[in-house]
């Protein structure tokens, strides 16, 4: 009987909503965690497996040597790649395409290539004008690799004490 | 205020002699009157998504101009360009006077809103009934929405929707009887009269559970949450404007919108003294704030109710449909009544300064 008359006055006395209310009117002059994503970016991590990218060395000779273990260890085969002996006689790839609706960003490739040419660059925000801009050949890789050349190397740089 | 214009008009144009001039003002009127209350509804839907974000820890729109000052006019002309699509095997008909008919009431209503001491269009002798009579034409907007769309979700949202209003029209009446005996006057004009002198002289202190039934009431006749079934997104989609696109959308939005503006305006009329100071009879701080025009104050008042709308709709999840009716016939219905006798018998003895 007494507990049912203290549940009615509870319940009549709306306590169940001024104490919800009172939370979202707390909340109203809290900090806010929205992050203004064109203008304000999240940090990432150095490990960070974004938009690929081929480097070259700081002679301008491109790193690849078309060893074809990327190739070999793409799960999603989304790499293919064609070479040629140059007339120096080195080895050196003609053709490297990548797939990037294939790629699944496991960064393998990267892990895998002997002279760290491969890599996978912390560009995220990305998009494609037409279908066939999904694929990316050698050009388009080494001219990532050429724009974003100092930012590559600083996460190598950061990463390295764990590898 | 309006005699002023009357004359200004009588003046200027002499020759319109009577019958056209008073047409003019009438139009005046009426343009002065819905304008601002248009500008009103487009910012109240900025202020929704903003207090809500802002509840939720967001930022809300803040793209369109300063601080998303002006979303709601992108809002308003993406809505103005889109295709009104029909369903093709809609009644066109009434496919089209739903929209009108959920519009024209909610503008309507506000033809016998006193804003002010002098600032009103009519002085309805009936007001406070005309109000709840034209507030509920309203429902045929939704029902025929509902119907008209020959879709399942609207109709089942028109369903949902119609039965809870007619359900809360009858607190909302019972609340208005308690507010009327109080006043003893169905004008609202004089009912805000009525409380004048003071904040201990407003009606919500001796009607103060009746406000509470009021203002739950009027979220449920607004369809705002935590009642809004009509248009549960998480079973029914978009209820009764499923089928909706376009300026007919936009004219469901914005009676949604002006309704509540009127409720939280009536809110105030009824218990919170309209348009008076609330610090009538104050000694110091009456002729401090004698300066202020008795429209804000009641603008003041209206905005409160109407964060209150955000504030609610941010903190509580929907209420399921049967929870709604229990609320509304098993407890709201008998409190009102148990009220109604409470207020006769303060009336027979006098109490306090109301009665």
């Amino acid at each position: 009987m007494i507990n049912k008359a203290k549940k009615l006055i509870k319940d009549f006395g709306l306590s169940e909503i001024r104490a919800g209310m009172k939370i979202t009117a707390k909340q109203l002059t809290n900090d806010k965690i929205t992050v203004q994503f064109p203008e304000e970016r999240t940090p990432i991590s150095p490990r960070f497996r974004g938009l690929h990218a081929l480097r070259r060395y700081p002679n301008g000779e491109e790193r690849c040597i078309a060893c074809k273990l990327c190739e070999a260890v793409c799960p999603a085969n989304a790499i293919t790649i064609e070479s040629e002996m140059r007339e120096d006689g080195t080895r050196r790839t003609t053709q490297y395409d990548i797939d990037l609706f294939k790629c699944i960003f496991c960064g393998f490739c990267e892990e895998a290539c002997p002279v760290d040419a491969i890599v996978e660059t912390h560009i995220f925000d990305y998009a494609f004008e037409s279908r066939e801009g999904s694929v990316i050949d050698k050009k388009g890789l080494l001219k990532i690799g050429e724009k974003h050349e100092k930012a590559i190397s600083k996460a190598r740089l950061e990463d390295s004490k764990y590898r | 205020m309006w005699q002023g214009l009357v004359d200004l008009i009588h003046n200027w144009i002499p020759w319109f002699d009577g019958g056209l001039a008073d047409v003019l003002i009438i139009l005046i009127k009426g343009v002065a009157l819905i304008l601002p209350l248009i500008i009103m509804m487009a910012y109240m839907t900025y202020a929704e998504r903003k207090v809500i974000g802002y509840m939720q820890l967001r930022i809300g729109p803040n793209r369109v101009g300063p601080i998303g000052l002006l979303q709601p006019f992108a809002d308003v002309f993406k809505m103005m360009f889109k295709e009104i699509i029909f369903p093709s095997k809609a009644n066109i008909y009434l496919f089209v006077l739903a929209p009108i008919l959920a519009f024209v009431p909610a503008i309507a209503v506000w033809a016998v809103i006193p804003l002010g001491q002098d600032f009103f269009i009519t002085n309805l002798d009936v007001s406070l009934l005309y109000v709840l009579a034209i507030g509920s034409v309203g429902v045929y907007g939704i029902i025929l929405a509902g119907w008209a769309s020959n879709s399942k979700y609207p109709l089942l949202g028109a369903l949902r929707s119609a039965s809870l209003l007619v359900s809360y029209e009858i607190v909302i009446g019972f609340v208005a009887v308690t507010v009327v005996m109080t006043a003893s006057s169905v004008n609202l004009n004089e009912i805000v009269s009525g409380q004048s002198g003071g904040i201990w002289n407003w009606y919500w202190i001796p009607l103060f559970p009746m406000m509470i039934v009021f203002w739950i009431s009027a979220l449920t006749e607004t369809n705002r949450a935590p009642f809004d079934v009509v248009e549960g997104e998480s079973e029914i989609v978009g209820g009764t404007h499923v089928e909706y696109s376009g300026m007919f959308f936009a004219l469901f939005f914005m009676a949604e919108y002006i309704n509540m503006i009127m409720m939280a305006t009536l809110a105030v009329l009824m218990f919170f003294g309209g348009w008076h100071s609330p610090f009538e009879g104050v000694p110091y701080l009456e002729g401090l704030f004698a300066f202020v025009p008795d429209m804000i104050w009641l603008l003041i008042k209206m905005s409160f109710f109407l964060f209150l709308y955000l504030w609610i709709r941010a903190t509580f999840p929907r209420y399921r449909y049967d929870q709604i009716m229990r609320l509304c016939w098993k407890v709201f219905l008998p409190l009102t009544i148990v009220w109604i006798m409470a207020v006769a018998l303060m009336t027979q003895l006098h109490i306090g300064p109301w009665f």
